[in-house]
């Protein structure tokens, strides 16, 4: 026990450090912005330069697009403004937009965002956070019409046909950082496959849950993101336990079948998914810290300095769960229950409390991965669903049941999905990880990790 | 509150497009899961196959429409084949995670701007239920009471209700068959059933297929109906509730997928009728819930319904206890 606890606040130590030491570093608010993304159809264009000038002409601020197209300007003062668009510093193929310059006005304290359509008039928005235009209102039949923008195009380079060498380091900037949080979030999936058997279908949810409510802590509370996640994280270790304690072990201890577990688990995700829509709405929404940072080149790696915590966060955690997992009792007694629960009951271990640990541990990973997500995509009800198929697309060819394969899992998925946008399109990137999920499951299903054992 | 408008809107759900397209969505999930045990969570795909088959053949290529509707079976049939050999080896939840994961290949394959011109991208198709509607003997609107349609719905409707029952008594016969025990012995014990002699693999092939092409009637009537094809329609929710449509009305009983959609979609429309005129006329109050929030309401209680039916009554309204594919590993 003493162990755990040891490491318990070794993990609260290094994500305290992280959390508090990063603030001042990564700190970049001004009261007034004005800013956006620019985007070719669904590609981001990097190194744009675009000029903020104010009413009488003077030159505010100048800056470029980054890997992600996005670029903000901090004004002095609100009022009207004038961006410009540089057609010049447009890479080739591009089309330049009708307008190449949008005059707005910036209300106190206001975000603005403007957008160019690359191609089409120039028109302005309304501001931040820009509204979808999908279905919020259902069709009829339809179910919940969630019409998604597939291919996010916040991970993707410029779509040039032939791949350039940087082009690639960014692909695989982007796959470790989007791999490293992927493993975090799918350590709850596997673990409590291990435990119990069950496939958490709404697992994704959790994801989902720890971005949700740490927007809402963070916009609605007007908390700093770094408290708001430390919270967040405590907030859904409790949900973890409570859906263990409230439901699940009840439900086991009915001797409820594991395909009728998995099939409540479906009607988990749908509930979860749904409050999530009723309560967050339909919008993409953004953190208020950390969102818009250009990228630093390390070595032939580019991240910006979020990224690098964002890294380092989830490493750090990884190495922590692993440590706990092989050197502490409780740990052991985790292996020991995945490995042969009744073996483990009869050897004197409370198989229901390394459950509702795992339950706690999983789903708090979870929310944190949420987090991170929220940081480097955006908030939005559907998280939970477009990241649950490469949830298990990760546990799967890790090894279903096994820590350490979900994490090289996630990672490999990770990196998998970013530079797989050389070969196929970007918009599929998705589907070429879960394509690989398939052809795991049928030569190896035991994934990399994995012991062998009887899957059909 | 106007009730009058309330049960109108409710009564005509009960006959409505919807109805008829879930029914047979579970109706052929019936055959897989509820007779055999297949756990097929890719049932959209089927549709989606189905669907994209015919709308791509008469709009994109200009081909009839009754090639449309062979080609969809025939990408129906071959997305079983596809999805079944490699994967009727795998266990129940290998099996789920799979199915899931091609349908969701499909779904952005279908969507991808790559293929835009062959499958109109995440805008869809349309125009290719021209050969359709010119079939249509109904001149005028008809009907009595809340269920009164317009020619066109009317046609949509009774050629939906015609193939709704013809799929049941194909499930029917088949059930009663010695192939159909075979299917239901598969769901008891496939060793045993191996261990007779029977070729467990081809049996469950041909019931993935024949839920499939089920599946692809469903397809053919949700596109039908709309006069379009989209995407996003085709999601994991579209199996999601399909499974909760059959195990409120009874996994492997013939009329339970239908009584199932039926229900379903007449709770569903009543409730967001309800909802939405209490908002309006001020019962529920405004800060509690707007006028959108009423649509994601409804589906929180469908994951609620799903929920409750397996805790407290897996076997739903009219199935047996004993025919139970559930407790099994």
């Amino acid at each position: 026990m003493r162990t755990l606890s040891k490491a318990v606040l070794g993990l609260l130590a290094i994500l305290a450090v992280a959390f508090l030491g990063s603030a001042p570093a990564l700190a970049q608010e001004a009261d007034e912005t004005i800013g956006g993304v620019i985007r070719d159809d669904r590609d981001p264009v990097e190194g744009v330069t675009l000029t903020v000038t104010d009413a009488d002409g003077a030159e505010v601020g100048t800056t470029e697009s980054d890997a992600d197209g996005r670029w903000r300007v901090p004004l002095p003062a609100p009022g009207e403004y004038v961006v410009t668009l540089d057609v010049d510093t447009l890479p080739e193929g591009v089309p330049p937009p009708a307008e190449p310059s949008i005059t707005t006005n910036v209300g106190g304290n206001q975000d603005r965002s403007v957008a160019f359509r690359l191609g089409e008039p120039g028109r302005e928005p309304a501001p931040e956070p820009s509204p979808r235009d999908d279905a919020e209102a259902p069709v009829e039949g339809a179910p919940g019409a969630e019409v998604e923008t597939e291919g996010e195009a916040l991970e993707e380079p410029g779509g040039t046909a032939t791949a350039r060498p940087a082009q690639v380091w960014q692909l695989l900037s982007n796959g470790l950082r989007f791999g490293l949080i992927l493993g975090l979030a799918s350590l709850g999936l596997s673990l409590v496959f291990g435990t119990i058997g069950l496939v958490n279908f709404s697992h994704g949810e959790l994801v989902a849950f720890g971005a949700i409510t740490a927007w809402f802590l963070n916009i609605s509370a007007g908390i700093h993101l770094l408290p708001a996640a430390l919270i967040t994280i405590v907030l859904a270790a409790v949900f973890g336990w409570a859906q263990d304690r409230g439901f699940w072990r009840p439900l086991r201890n009915r001797g409820t079948g594991l395909i009728t577990m998995m099939i409540i688990s479906v009607g988990v995700l749908l509930l979860l998914r749904f409050s999530y829509l009723f309560i967050f709405g339909g919008e993409r929404q953004q953190y208020r810290q950390f969102v818009i940072q250009s990228a630093m080149a390390i070595g032939p790696f580019r991240w910006a300095p979020r990224d690098m915590w964002i890294m380092g966060i989830s490493t750090g955690l990884m190495i922590v769960v692993s440590l706990v997992l092989l050197k502490t009792r409780a740990g052991k007694a985790v292996r020991a229950v995945s490995d042969n629960p009744a073996l483990a009951a009869s050897s004197g271990i409370y198989v229901d409390r390394v459950v509702t640990n795992v339950w706690v541990v999983g789903t708090a990973l979870a929310g944190l991965a949420g987090v991170l997500f929220g940081l480097i995509q955006s908030v939005d009800y559907l998280m939970g669903v477009r990241i649950l198929l490469l949830i298990f697309a990760a546990v799967i060819l890790g090894g279903l049941g096994t820590a350490w394969g979900a994490m090289l899992g996630g990672i490999l998925v990770g990196i998998l999905v970013e530079v797989s946008t050389l070969l196929i399109p970007p918009e599929l990137k998705n589907a070429g990880a879960l394509a690989i999920m398939v052809i795991i499951l049928l030569i190896r299903p035991q994934g990399l990790l994995g012991r062998r054992e009887r899957v059909g | 509150m106007d009730w009058g408008f309330i049960f109108d809107v409710s009564a005509r759900s009960l006959v409505g497009q919807e109805a008829i397209v879930y029914a047979l969505a579970a109706i052929g999930l019936n055959v897989q899961f509820g007779y055999t045990g297949l756990l097929n969570f890719g049932q959209a795909a089927f549709a989606a196959v189905a669907g994209y088959g015919l709308a791509t053949t008469v709009a994109t290529f200009g081909l009839p429409f009754w090639l449309g509707i062979l080609i969809g079976f025939a990408g129906a049939a071959l997305l079983a084949l596809l999805l079944g050999i490699p994967t009727l080896r795998l266990r129940a939840d290998y099996l789920a995670i799979v199915t899931i994961a091609a349908s969701e290949i499909i779904r952005l394959t279908f969507r991808s701007s790559t293929l835009r011109d062959t499958f109109g991208g995440s805008n869809g198709l349309t125009g290719f239920t021209n050969s359709f509607f010119d079939l249509n003997p109904y001149e005028e609107p008809m009907g009595f009471g809340p269920w009164t349609f317009g020619s066109r719905e009317a046609w949509v409707l009774t050629v939906g209700w015609v193939l709704v029952l013809f799929a049941c008594l194909i499930v029917w016969a088949l059930m009663r068959s010695p192939w159909g025990r075979v299917l239901k012995a598969i769901r008891e014990d496939e060793d045993a059933v191996r261990s007779v002699g029977k070729n467990v693999y081809f049996y469950k092939m041909q019931s993935l297929a024949i839920g499939g092409l089920i599946g692809a009637l469903a397809g053919f009537m949700f596109s039908i109906a709309n006069a379009a094809i989209q995407p996003d329609l085709y999601q994991p929710t579209f199996t999601f509730f399909a499974y909760t449509i059959l195990i409120l009305g009874g996994a492997a009983r013939v009329f339970g997928p239908v009584v199932g959609a039926i229900i379903f979609w007449f709770v569903l429309q009543f409730l967001a009728t309800l909802i939405e005129s209490g908002v309006r006329a001020d019962i529920f109050p405004f800060s509690l819930m707007t006028t959108t929030q009423v649509g994601p309401v409804r589906f929180m209680l469908v994951g609620i319904i799903l929920i409750l039916l397996l805790v407290f009554r897996p076997q739903g309204i009219f199935g047996n206890r004993k025919e139970l594919v559930f407790d099994v590993r």
